[in-house]
Formats: C-alpha cells, sequence, structure tokens
C-alpha cells in the first residue's frame, strides 16, 4: 500500500488542460523532487493535492484514504502540510504568533500551542527574528517562516513549493540542511524546485513534468540523464 | 502592575460618573456612548480582527431593536427580555446569511451586509401589520431617572469589551486575525475559514443585537428610518471602529466617545456656541450657518474619516504611540 498516492489527475481550466493525467507514488519517508519548465503544472499539481483547486478527474489517496475531494483545512488535518511558491505571511503577526496559530490545530491549551511553536521556530532556525513582525522579514526567512508555520501543524507530508527560489549560495545551503533535518524526523517531502543543485542533492525520486504531463520518472542521475527531460528544458537543439 | 490599573481606573471612573455628572444630558450622552461601545466591539470582531467588513451593522442592530419592541408591543413582555432575546434573534440571522454570503469575499462580503441592512429596513417598513411600519413601536419606558439605563448600558458595554478581549486570547483569536491576514495561507494551516468566520460574525450579531435591545428599552421608540438606518447606525458602527483603532481591544470604547461627541457638537452647533455668537453679534447669516452646520454633521463625519486615515490609519488607540511621541516632542522644541 503506498504512502501517498496520485492517479490519473487531471485539471482543466477551461479549455487548457494544466494537468493532464499524472500519476505518481510517494514512499514513506522520503523526498520526492518534482521536476519541470515554468509553466508545466508543478504549482498546479501542489493546489489539487493541497485541495485549493477541485479535480477534473482522478484521485488522489493518502495513507490509504482518498483525499481528493476534501476541503484544503479538512486535508492539513489528515497531516499534509504545504508551503506557498509566493510566500503568504500573516504580515501583521509577530513570527511567534504566525506558527502559534497553526500550532494550534493540533495543540489545545494555548501553553502547548506555544511550546510547540517554540521548537518549531528554533528547529527552522528562526529564534532570531521570533517578535519580529512577519513583513519585515527578508525573503530568505519568509521562505522559512512559510516552512516552519507548515510544520507546526505536524504533517506527516509537506509540500515544498519553490522554497529554494531566491535565495543566496549560503542561504540555499541552510535551505538543503534544512530539508534534510526535516526528512530524517520523519516527515515525508514533495518538494518543487527549479534549482539542480537542491533537487540533485535531496531527492530520493524525481518525478519531470512537462505541459502537464508526466515525461519521466526515477532516480535523480536517470531523470536528468533521460533525452525527453533534456528536450523540456533545452530544446531540440540541444538533445543528447 | 502598571498595565491592568488603566483598565481599572476606567472602571472606577465609569462606576461613579453619574453621580458626579447630574445633568440629564450628559448622562443622556454617556449612555449614548457606552451604547456604542458595544455596536464598536461587535464590528470591530468581524470586520477588524477577522478582517470581514460589515456595511451593514444596522441589520442586526434593528433586528435586537424590534425584538425588543415586539416583545412588549405584540406578547406583552418585558422589553427588557430583547436583550438577551435580541441577541440570540440577532444570531439566528447572522447564522444562514453568514453561511451563503461567506462565500463571497473582501468588498462582495460588504456589500452582501448592506443589502441584509437595507432588506430588513424594507421589511420593517412594509410588514405593518407586525411592526405598524414607518409609524413605528412606542415601548413605556421602565425607569424615568437615566441612571437604571446608564449601568445597563455599561454593564452591555463591559461585557462587550470582556467578551471581545477573552475571544482574542484563545486559540479563536489566532485564527481570526490569521483569516484577516491570508484567508488562503490561514485554510492551508488547517483552519476551517468558513466556520471560523461564522463563529466572528455570529459573537459580533450577538452584542450588536444587544445594543439594538437596549436602544429600544431607553429611548421607548423606534422605527425602521431610525434602528435600520444606513449613515446614523452602519456607517456609524465602522466610524467607531476606524477612529478608535480597527483591531484593538480599547478602540470601540475611544471610537464610541469620539464619534458620540463629534456628532453631538454638530447637532447642536458646537453646544449652543455658533448660535450664541448669533445672537450677541446680530450677525443675520449666523442662524444660516447653524442651520447648515447642524445639517452637516455627516459631512463631518466623511472629513474625520479623511484624516484619521491620512494621519492616524491606525485609528487613535492603534496609533497611540505615535500620537504620544509627537505631544512630547512638541513640548520641548527648545530641546
Amino acid at each position: 500500500m503506498a504512502f501517498f498516492k496520485v492517479q490519473g489527475i487531471v485539471k482543466f481550466f477551461g479549455g487548457l488542460a494544466a494537468v493532464n493525467g499524472v500519476s505518481f507514488e510517494v514512499k514513506e519517508g522520503e523526498i520526492c523532487g518534482l521536476i519541470g519548465p515554468n509553466g508545466s503544472g508543478k504549482t498546479t499539481i501542489f493546489n489539487l493535492i493541497n485541495g485549493y483547486f477541485p479535480l477534473t478527474k482522478g484521485e488522489i489517496q493518502f495513507q490509504d484514504e482518498k483525499i481528493s475531494g476534501l476541503k484544503t483545512h479538512q486535508i492539513c488535518q489528515r497531516g499534509v502540510g504545504r508551503t506557498f511558491q509566493v510566500v503568504k505571511p500573516l504580515k501583521r503577526m509577530t513570527v511567534l504568533d504566525n506558527v502559534i496559530a497553526s500550532a494550534f490545530l493540533r495543540h489545545h491549551p494555548r501553553s502547548d500551542a506555544i511550546k510547540l511553536a517554540e521548537e518549531t521556530i528554533e528547529f527552522c532556525g528562526l529564534t532570531h527574528y521570533k517578535d519580529k513582525i512577519a513583513k519585515s522579514l527578508p525573503i530568505a526567512s519568509r521562505k522559512r517562516l512559510e516552512i516552519t508555520r507548515a510544520l507546526a501543524t505536524q504533517p506527516k507530508l509537506i509540500l515544498l513549493d519553490e522554497t529554494a527560489a531566491g535565495l543566496n549560495p549560503h542561504e540555499l545551503e541552510e535551505a538543503i540542511a534544512l530539508i534534510k533535518k526535516i526528512r530524517d524526523s520523519g516527515i515525508t517531502i514533495i518538494i518543487v524546485e527549479h534549482i539542480m543543485k537542491v533537487i540533485m542533492t535531496i531527492s530520493d525520486h524525481i518525478v519531470a513534468i512537462n505541459h502537464g504531463m508526466v515525461i519521466a520518472k526515477g532516480s535523480p542521475t536517470e531523470v536528468v540523464s533521460n533525452p525527453e527531460v533534456i528536450k523540456a528544458y533545452f530544446g531540440e537543439d540541444y538533445r543528447a | 502592575m502598571k498595565r491592568p490599573s488603566g483598565p481599572f481606573l476606567l472602571l472606577v471612573l465609569l462606576l461613579i460618573l453619574p453621580l458626579i455628572l447630574r445633568d440629564a444630558y450628559y448622562q443622556h450622552l454617556m449612555i449614548l456612548v457606552l451604547m456604542w461601545v458595544a455596536i464598536g466591539s461587535g464590528w470591530n470582531l468581524i470586520s477588524g480582527y477577522t478582517g470581514q467588513v460589515l456595511f451593514g451593522a444596522a441589520a442586526f442592530f434593528g433586528f435586537g431593536a424590534y425584538t425588543a419592541a415586539l416583545l412588549s408591543s405584540k406578547l406583552g413582555i418585558s422589553a427588557w427580555w430583547g436583550l438577551p432575546l435580541g441577541g440570540i434573534l440577532s444570531v439566528a440571522i447572522a447564522f444562514p446569511f453568514g453561511w451563503i454570503c461567506f462565500r463571497l469575499r473582501g468588498p462582495y462580503f460588504a456589500l452582501a451586509t448592506l443589502a441584509l441592512n437595507e432588506i430588513f429596513r424594507h421589511i420593517a417598513t412594509i410588514w405593518e401589520s407586525l411592526t405598524d411600519g414607518m409609524i413605528g413601536i412606542l415601548v413605556m419606558q421602565t425607569f424615568i431617572s437615566k441612571l437604571p439605563y446608564y449601568y445597563v448600558a455599561l454593564a452591555i458595554a463591559i461585557f462587550s469589551i470582556v467578551t471581545v478581549d477573552l475571544v482574542m486570547r484563545s486559540r479563536w483569536g489566532y485564527y481570526f486575525v490569521s483569516i484577516r491576514e491570508d484567508q488562503d495561507a490561514a485554510e492551508s494551516m488547517g483552519i476551517d475559514t468558513l466556520h471560523y468566520k461564522m463563529l466572528s460574525l455570529c459573537i459580533s450579531a450577538f452584542l450588536i443585537g444587544i445594543a439594538g435591545a437596549l436602544y429600544t428599552n431607553y429611548m421607548g421608540f423606534i422605527d425602521p428610518k431610525v434602528v435600520f438606518s444606513l449613515h446614523e447606525i452602519s456607517i456609524m458602527a465602522i466610524l467607531v471602529g476606524i477612529v478608535g483603532g480597527v483591531g484593538t481591544i480599547y478602540g470601540p470604547l475611544v471610537g464610541a466617545f469620539i464619534m458620540v461627541a463629534v456628532q453631538e457638537i454638530f447637532r447642536t452647533g458646537g453646544f449652543g456656541i455658533l448660535h450664541f455668537i448669533g445672537q450677541s453679534t446680530g450677525w443675520p447669516f449666523m442662524s444660516g450657518i447653524i442651520k447648515y452646520v447642524s445639517e452637516a454633521h455627516v459631512l463631518s463625519f466623511g472629513i474625520l474619516v479623511i484624516v484619521v486615515i491620512l494621519f492616524l490609519p491606525n485609528g487613535i488607540v492603534g496609533d497611540w504611540s505615535l500620537i504620544r511621541k509627537s505631544l512630547v516632542n512638541s513640548k520641548k522644541p527648545a530641546v
């Protein structure tokens, strides 16, 4: 039985098939990389898993339970957390309050929620910013806040949407270390990423997508040497 | 120890105020202020904290007011029962309304609340067999003295502020503010945004409904034009919230005080100062000015909002640190 399974999902926006028959599976405890050129449908797949958009066709299963058709908050309650590519900090709240608000999901008395929030903030290395207002944070820390907030809901599966985009090399190293740390704590990860350095070093397996369809699946080395993938990224002329 | 003493001193002051201020006119104004504290707190919870702009506070206010009035005129029950019942029935209206209209976001929701306001005004006007339409409903006042009304209003105002304060310290409070800041993020944090928006609206409606029932008991007369009034109630509620400070516990208190004062200053032509100038100087155009000034109090609201938004976008309580700083600086310019 698969931990997480996407089966033939289809999403039409009007006449445009943004996602067209994508299927893949993720095993518990692994990091699955989702790659593809701009506009290939990666974030749409996240929005479908997350329940932000309804599916046109297909089914998504999580721990042998159908989660497609549930509302976003219900999917989160089942244990699927997500971050947004375009970060959505709760701007006028402090970092701590941001995280407390999501820690309340599984920790009821306020003191428990605060404790979990503080632990999660420390885990993600944001202690320094704890009492800052979220909108005052630089972009690297905002991306980190997205992860922190998702982790505070104590997910079993976390969807990371381009958490490394726009970071400098030093911040990139830190982001990679954090993602590994999350995996080591037992959380399964699906990550959308453009930066090959990130995706190659951390993924256990990769799903490559173009025009809303899966073009390759397998280990990182297999996928990047796949001619279909190279064609999708660089065009016909550079075909190996 | 310094923090809780502020509200405590204020409470003591409000408790003894009517004993010092024996003039019935000022007691009347204070009762209005306290009523507006309750309405402002209710508005502030749904709009200030939860970010869902309520443009039709009068819908709940009028519903509470009519509940109390109809209890007395149709069922012969004391209109005071309208206080709890007006609150509860307002919730009964807020519930289906929220369930349908919270699918709308931002300005669309605000417009829907405006529509609710107008719907109830028309129902109250047209359904003459129940409400006597534009004739209105007369309720015998229980007390001649203003003191009992003052303390009831004070109790309701305290109840409103304490309720909002308690709610905002709890998990609900975190959820309400999360929804205000980003509804999509809140939803993906596992917050059932529809559920919590409904909860916020219901608490608001309850507080505003109670205030409406208080109005009936105190004024002894209501008609659709007054209690479902767009600018006397709905817009005034927004102004109380904005001037005092959106999303602050004591904002509605400050806002209510200022707005009732501004309304009264304009309505009476600066507490009769203009009239006095007119009489003592004998300028004929003064009487004309008095007429325009007292009719222009709605215009003054507009000007006040522009000033507040330009200089104190977070309201008086929200920008208090800013105000204090500029006051301190202006006191010692020589340094």
